[in-house]
């Protein structure tokens, strides 16, 4: 039990941050261990990843553009845990917000831009929480676990994106994409770069999750259902609708993820898109224990790590397969932590 | 000793192997004699079985136990008597190695113990039944004691365990169903099978928290008839309580504590109810008898009305059949039974936590038969649960958040955008208060003694002038102060107007706070009476099943 903390006089600011320090020391040594044995230069690799990513205007530009996905489809996973659902279908139901905005925006491409990319998060939106819908449903009634549900949704959702495109919807050119979007359809980027409005977005919502979860009458209920759940129903607190509704806003921010990817980054809806945005975002919240300052630092520090995982596979002969490693070895550095203070059930 | 810890951790593997592959049969594996405690029955007044010496534990704000010393022999019952609050289970628990004390000394036999841990309070044959009990609810009994014996082999016999806990049970009036699964056990039988699975593993010092807390009047005599039992076969035996009868009745010697000090230590021939108050409170208790001026008649509205409501069974849980029971305004009803009889499920169902097979249920004249739970709370309904742990408190909420749950509605502002602590506080601090309680509203639940938090539970339940309270065991757990306290409340809730419905297993209280009296037995009402009319006996034959039911009019 935890009274066994309780008279320890050691600050436990300070103590967290000797852990994480040393977490990440830990980290990136296993990871210099794996390119030694590749017969890499591991500081020249570091060098590289730093120099590449903070060391430049662009090259920030670039983490931050990475990390826009990250902070929604985190915000999917954060969300629900705090009500202990476990949301593993950031993926799934990011593919459907793509492939629900990629209509809006082909079947309404003529319309201007102030009504088309409202049209297109909303689009986005319900793509994703009606990804979510049955999951959330299944567990409110009892029947299935969201964390299986969910899972298996996500082997679907690239399917059904696939055959929409591949059937219906690819350009003369390709097969395996839509034509461009119009240029309506695309959300505005902030000077050159390529960093998107949906960066605001994301920042916005954890703001507001972080608002909701503190300070108002839902966030109250919500961490009674998160703390007790059958004492939050014998309170009163509608839990099953709490469950199913908080399963689809998580399916709604995954959407919206999916909505940017296709408007703000790609312009077109590609087939197999996102590579793991969705499974990525269930990492940083994990790492960053659910709270909204910890995924907007978390996600940065992997887009670093991911970013500087493209040069390296571009410059230095480095397979990017190798930057999965680190990522592996960070969660495995994590998992294998010692108890950090304010653990909660995440994840 | 070391060797015990390194093969700590393949002897449990192989205990769950056992299980996963449903292993039988492996003829006589354990220690000639294990079982029996009778053999090695100890002169009394030898060296004490347990020794503790200026044992410190501290909490955060709290100095839990403060310099506390005890001996502890064989063949003795030893009660710690104490208000809520008074370190009580705070001290057993450093000596299981649950807690870590601070400071002080533990002698095993005379020999210093560390007991850093409940696995090391084993291997020193300590066993310690807890408040919440500690079975596996999907495992069967057998399982249970399996798990928990010193060496079990990879293959266990269940059949032959079950055996020696059929012989164990019958010679120390102990009789569980080994092939049961705990979850279909009354809580009463679930601590039989608690104790059988400390003896199984040869504990000779059991602790027991607050054992009568989860029983009936007649499984406390039975509980306190074994415990002489083993006592007299040369255990020594630790009980917790704050009932001053129960010490009285079952203990040899008696150690009162009173904030985290020893207030006293006396035999039970010193031992007195007077000196015992004294001890626990300090000065003697005044104003113990509770008020029961009542309004002049009842209000002729009903609160609540069940029409022959009957609910499906859940599980090996009872249903209710053909329930009809009003509640007016202004009135105790109190519900006599014997746990498991249906309680909990009339409880439930008029919560709306469970739904009505058949039958109707009104509240203020609505019918409310399908509402939800939500709705039925807005409707001004109490709800005190029988365990507020579990079933009402959110742990790791602070006490302060704990107090909006029931009423988010009510305390949110700007359309729920934000929450009106202070008036939650201000609200909060005048309930403790007009109930005569002091409890800190800062720090988180879990932190709440068990007695505080069934504190915290009463005054939310019972603030805001309830129309209809359903009260299950309210008193359960509380000191003799804070018995009255509560009770009191619910009188003065019932002058305000409230209907209220008392579940409680004491026939005192019931006698003392009802203004009628309907009996549960297997989910049907066996009879309605006024407690004038009526007699403990009456209405004991009515819980057990026996005797015929006189149905006021």
């Amino acid at each position: 039990m935890s009274s066994r903390d309780r008279g320890r006089a050691w600050p436990r600011g300070l103590q967290a941050a000797l852990r994480y320090v040393a977490m990440a020391v830990l980290a990136l040594a296993l990871f210099a261990v794996i390119l030694l044995l590749a017969g890499k230069d591991p500081i020249q690799a570091y060098r590289d990843i730093f120099t590449s990513t903070l060391g430049s205007a662009y090259g920030l530009s670039e983490v931050f553009v990475t990390m826009t996905p990250l902070l929604l489809t985190a915000l999917a996973v954060a969300l629900p845990s705090r009500l202990g659902l476990i949301n593993v279908g950031g993926e799934g139901q990011l593919y459907l917000g793509a492939l629900f905005a990629t209509w809006g925006a082909l079947r309404f491409s003529a319309l201007p831009a102030w009504l088309l990319l409202p049209l297109m998060i909303v689009l986005g939106m319900i793509g994703g929480a009606l990804w979510a819908l049955p999951a959330g449903y299944l567990r409110a009634r009892g029947i299935v676990n969201e964390t299986i549900t969910t899972l298996l949704l996500n082997v679907v959702a690239p399917s059904i994106v696939a055959y929409f495109v591949f059937g219906f919807w690819h350009s003369p050119m390709d097969t395996n994409k839509t034509a461009n979007f119009a240029a309506a359809a695309r959300l505005p980027t902030l000077g050159g770069t390529r960093i998107n409005l949906s960066l605001i977005f994301g920042v916005v919502l954890l703001a507001l999750f972080w608002y909701v979860m503190a300070r108002t009458r839902w966030g109250l209920e919500m961490r009674a259902i998160g703390g007790n759940p059958g004492a939050a129903r014998r309170s009163g607190i509608p839990v099953a609708r709490y469950l199913v509704g908080v399963m689809m806003a998580a399916g709604a921010l995954a959407g919206l993820a999916g909505m940017a990817q296709v408007s703000g980054y790609y312009g077109v809806l590609l087939v197999n898109f996102s590579r793991g945005l969705g499974y990525m975002g269930f990492l940083v919240s994990w790492l960053a224990g659910g709270t909204p300052l910890g995924i907007v630092v978390t996600s940065f520090v992997v887009a670093v790590i991911l970013t500087g995982g493209n040069l390296l596979q571009l410059t230095g002969d480095v397979p990017y397969a190798v930057i999965n490693i680190l990522l592996a070895t960070t969660l495995f550095v994590v998992l294998a932590r010692p108890s950090l203070p304010r653990r909660r059930k995440v994840a | 000793m070391a060797k015990v810890v390194k093969f700590d951790i393949p002897v449990r593997t192989a205990r769950l192997l056992g299980f996963l592959t449903g292993a039988v049969g492996m003829g006589r594996w354990m220690k000639a004699g294990a079982g029996t405690q009778g053999g090695e029955t100890l002169p009394r007044l030898s060296l004490p079985v347990l020794q503790v010496r200026e044992l410190c534990k501290r909490f955060p704000g709290v100095l839990a136990n403060d310099d506390i010393s005890l001996d502890v022999f064989s063949g003795e019952v030893h009660a710690l008597l104490g208000e809520n609050g008074a370190g009580k289970s705070t001290l057993v628990k450093c000596l299981y190695g649950y807690y870590q004390r601070d400071a002080g000394e533990i002698l095993v036999d005379g020999i210093a113990a560390p007991l850093q841990s409940p696995e090391e309070a084993r291997r020193h044959r300590i066993g310690m039944v807890f408040q919440n009990l500690t079975l596996i609810p999907a495992l069967t009994v057998v399982e249970n004691v399996a798990l928990f014996l010193p060496d079990l082999p990879v293959v266990p016999s269940l059949t032959e365990i079950a055996a020696r806990l059929t012989m164990l049970g019958e010679r120390y009036r102990l009789q569980v169903d080994p092939w049961a699964q705990v979850q279909d056990l009354s809580i009463g039988q679930q601590q039989k099978a608690e104790l059988l699975k400390l003896l199984m593993a040869e504990a000779r010092l059991l602790i027991l928290d607050e054992p009568s807390r989860v029983l009936v009047p007649h499984e406390v005599e039975g509980l306190f008839q074994v415990l002489r039992h083993l006592a007299d076969d040369g255990l020594a035996v630790i009980l917790i309580t704050h009932k001053l009868e129960e010490a009285l009745r079952a203990a040899d010697r008696i150690t009162v504590l009173r904030q985290g000090r020893v207030a006293g230590r006396l035999t039970r021939a010193e031992a007195s109810e007077d000196k015992l108050i004294h001890l626990m409170f300090e000065t003697e208790l005044s104003n113990l008898s509770v008020d029961r001026s009542r309004p002049a008649e009842l209000a002729a509205a009903p609160v609540l009305e069940l029409e022959r409501v009957s609910t499906a069974a859940r599980g090996t849980a009872v249903g209710l059949y053909d329930i009809d029971l009003a509640v007016h305004a202004g009135e105790i009803v109190g519900v006599a039974g014997v746990s498991g009889n249906g309680q909990r499920e009339l409880a439930d169902l008029i919560l709306g936590d469970l739904m009505c097979a058949a039958g109707t249920k009104r509240l203020l004249g609505r019918d409310v038969t399908r509402s939800a739970i939500g709705a039925i709370r807005r409707a001004r309904v109490g709800y005190i649960p029988e365990d507020p742990l579990t079933m009402a408190a959110i742990p790791f909420l602070s006490v302060l958040e704990n107090m909006a749950i029931t009423r988010t509605e009510h305390y949110a502002r700007n359309g729920g955008w934000q929450m009106d602590w202070p008036a939650v506080q201000r609200e909060a601090e005048a309930a403790i208060q007009s109930l005569g309680f002091a409890f800190s509203l800062t720090g988180q639940a879990r932190s709440l003694s068990g007695g505080n938090l069934q504190r915290m539970v009463l005054v939310r339940e019972l603030s805001h002038e309830p129309r209809l309270v359903v009260a299950c065991y309210p008193t359960r757990g509380l000191d003799a102060r804070s018995t009255v306290a509560a009770q009191k409340a619910l009188l003065a809730a019932r002058a305000q107007g409230a209907g209220v419905l008392l579940i409680s297993e004491d026939l005192e209280e019931l006698f003392l706070l009802s203004d009628r009296l309907v009996v549960l037995f297997a989910g049907r009402i066996a009879g309605a009476f006024r407690p004038a009319e009526t007699s403990v006996m009456a209405i004991g034959r009515l819980m057990t099943g026996a005797g015929e039911a006189h149905v006021v009019p």
